[in-house]
């Protein structure tokens, strides 16, 4: 399969070639697995996070309704569960690609820019 | 208060009311014209050469996202019908973790002024560029109309214009001040329109909150159950938890929510106005702190609302749901305040009327224009004033179409634009940065599909005829049950896509090679290091 699958693939061009060298440069895929391995699960969780909230508000009013603290609800505090964890989702990103990614990133750039490919 | 209710809600002073926002458009109007002595290219006008830091762009992110219908939609919805109103703001918040942490930054490395750019980067440019051109151009009208008929609504209650002329008058008036924005400032004086509004509408929007906080004794849950007493339910409910039908409608509407922000075209080319990804991080991140904290102020808004004014009140006034926030703030401090807080509002309509229209002109300008028509061979200087052209007709078009649209049901209006983004919008987006068989097939397919659809089936929907709420209450060809179509609509665009690729013979896998390299590293981005 993988083979018809490349046949079917032109050949690259000069300027794509050094593309897909850099692509498969192990920094590359070094910095690609971690930007995907964070990225896409915790957006995933933070989706089902969210849906499992609209879920709740749509089907277990009464559920949501459960007072808690005075007025405070069950819906009411899940609701600003959804703002913490939207606020706690951004700060941890941020330290992430400022710790993990930006500094790979910037080194393949730079590494890209001494071979003169940009 | 007896004399107040004997006057059906005349409340404050037009006079004042136009000062306050005649002193905002006079302030604003300076920075535009600074702003416009070095509007001259293409850079300038879309994108403002890129030169605004993360902090100034995420701050016009805001003022852009939090148009009326998130100030006054979500306040009156609350007021009226309690929890419900609430849960419009979580979708719109939780969505910019998607533009945060899988669009922003990939699309600030891989184009330049639109959205199409990035599409085209790897496929046919001719007919993605016109699909993509075609979808910016349908969210932006759908976005336009909802904007300029919510003008039309809060002149009735701000001026005290009931008449339907009157109200044109005022919708023309607020078209052309947008216009003359967007002609001399481009997006630098734009953006300086909207972090100006930003600034105001969320400072408004927190003083009233503690001020209303203030009269409970800083006590939010004596606050909630005075809201409660008065009709604004605590519990989810009130407006779709009516059947199983408005469930699923409810259900829908949050799908598009979610989804449709990373796929609003005005909100997508700001990522361009910065020069670097981490400025478009760092921009996301500003406008996440500032849009949370404003839902949060209007959760406050929107009790305070149901326990101060009374929803019967709200109901009764004219623009009905609407008023909720200015009739609280004239509860609360009377003249001056309802005066701010209607300038406020003004303001808000016309900073996001100008982004969606410098979206949509640049579109027209960048990638019908100069990609399609002259194959990015277009005259030089053409462009720009080719954009100026399209900024006066994208104008024209939206005060003719606010005026015809004035005195409907535009919340579905604004359903339908973000329901259009998350279809025809996202899912190519997302194929594009992440999947390297998507091809020029797939795109089409996923985006004239996703039109096609979603536009279908609200035509069909509950939300244009057959209901008491409907545009055409009168008439029934609706066999579509939901009024948002996104339940259906966005997974279909995304198996399009995917079934468009993979029976098109077409191998693009190279150039998405080269894509992926440029979107997570910068390199030769647009802007970046360009120190020339």
């Amino acid at each position: 399969m993988a083979q018809a699958h490349d046949q079917a693939v032109p050949p690259p061009t000069p300027m794509e070639a050094r593309y897909i060298a850099v692509q498969k440069s192990p920094e590359f895929q070094d910095l690609r697995r971690r930007y995907r391995r964070w990225v896409f699960p915790v957006t995933a969780v933070s989706l089902l996070w969210y849906f499992l909230y609209v879920a709740l508000a749509a089907y277990a009013t009464d559920f949501m309704g459960t007072k808690l603290y005075g007025n405070i609800n069950v819906g009411l505090v899940m609701g600003l569960a959804q703002f913490v964890t939207t606020f706690g989702v951004t700060s941890a990103y941020v330290r992430y690609a400022g710790r993990v990614l930006d500094p790979r990133s910037a080194k393949i750039r730079e590494e890209m820019e001494e071979e003169g490919l940009l | 208060m007896i004399a107040l209710a004997a006057e059906a809600e005349q409340v404050g002073n037009t006079w004042l009311n136009l000062a306050i926002f005649g002193g905002f458009v006079a302030i604003t109007m300076i920075f535009v014209i600074r702003a416009g002595k070095t509007n001259k290219s293409a850079a300038d006008m879309y994108t403002a050469g890129a030169a605004f830091t993360g902090r100034q762009n995420g701050i016009a992110i805001s003022g852009d996202y939090l148009s009326a219908a998130s100030f006054l939609g979500i306040a009156g919805a609350i007021a009226l019908t309690g929890y419900d109103g609430f849960l419009y703001s979580i979708g719109f918040l939780v969505a910019w973790l998607v533009a945060l942490l899988l669009v922003a930054e990939l699309l600030r490395n891989t184009g330049r002024y639109t959205m199409a750019d990035v599409l085209a980067f790897r496929m046919r440019e001719g007919p993605v560029r016109t699909a993509a051109a075609t979808s910016t151009l349908t969210v932006s009208f759908f976005y336009l109309l909802a904007q300029m008929a919510g003008a039309g609504g809060l002149v009735a209650l701000l001026m005290n214009i009931d008449d339907r002329l009157g109200q044109s008058i005022v919708i023309a008036a607020v078209g052309a001040l947008m216009i003359t924005y967007v002609l001399i400032g481009g997006m630098k004086g734009t953006t300086y329109v909207q972090i100006i509004k930003a600034v105001l509408l969320i400072a408004g929007a927190a003083l009233m909150s503690v001020w209303v906080l203030a009269n409970y004794g800083m006590n939010f849950s004596d606050l909630l159950g005075d809201g409660a007493a008065a009709g604004a339910l605590l519990e989810p409910g009130a407006k779709y938890g009516l059947s199983g039908t408005t469930k699923l409608d409810f259900i829908s509407l949050a799908i598009a929510l979610v989804l449709g922000t990373a796929g609003l075209p005005h909100i997508l080319m700001r990522f361009y106005t910065v020069p670097t990804a981490k400025e478009a991080r760092r921009s996301v991140v500003w406008a996440i702190w500032l849009i949370g904290l404003f839902y949060l102020f209007t959760l406050t808004l929107g009790y305070g609302a149901a326990a101060l004014v009374g929803p019967e009140r709200i109901a009764a006034a004219p623009g009905a749901a609407n008023s909720a926030a200015p009739l609280l703030a004239y509860e609360l401090g009377g003249t001056v305040l309802l005066g701010v807080i209607s300038a406020v509002a003004f303001a808000t309509i016309l900073a996001v009327v100008a982004g969606l229209t410098i979206t949509a002109s640049a579109s027209f300008a960048h990638d019908i224009y100069a990609s399609v028509i002259h194959k990015g061979n277009a005259p030089p200087g053409a462009e720009v004033r080719v954009a100026r052209i399209a900024a006066i007709v994208v104008g024209v078009v939206a005060i003719l179409g606010g005026i015809a649209a004035n005195g409907q049901n535009i919340a579905f209006l604004v359903a339908l634009a973000f329901a259009v983004a998350a279809s025809a919008n996202l899912p190519t987006i997302l194929y594009s940065l992440f999947w390297k068989r998507f091809n020029t097939r797939g795109c089409l397919w996923s985006i004239y599909g996703g039109l096609i659809i979603t536009v279908g089936l609200i035509a069909f929907s509950p939300a244009v005829s057959g209901a008491e709420t409907a545009m055409f209450p009168n008439s029934d060809w609706a066999w579509f049950p939901l009024s948002n179509p996104g339940i259906v609509s966005i997974p279909a665009s995304f198996l399009l896509g995917f079934l468009g690729s993979i029976t098109s013979s077409e191998h693009l896998e190279n150039k998405a090679s080269e894509m992926e390299v440029r979107s997570l590293t910068g390199a030769g981005a647009e802007g970046q290091a360009l120190d020339h």
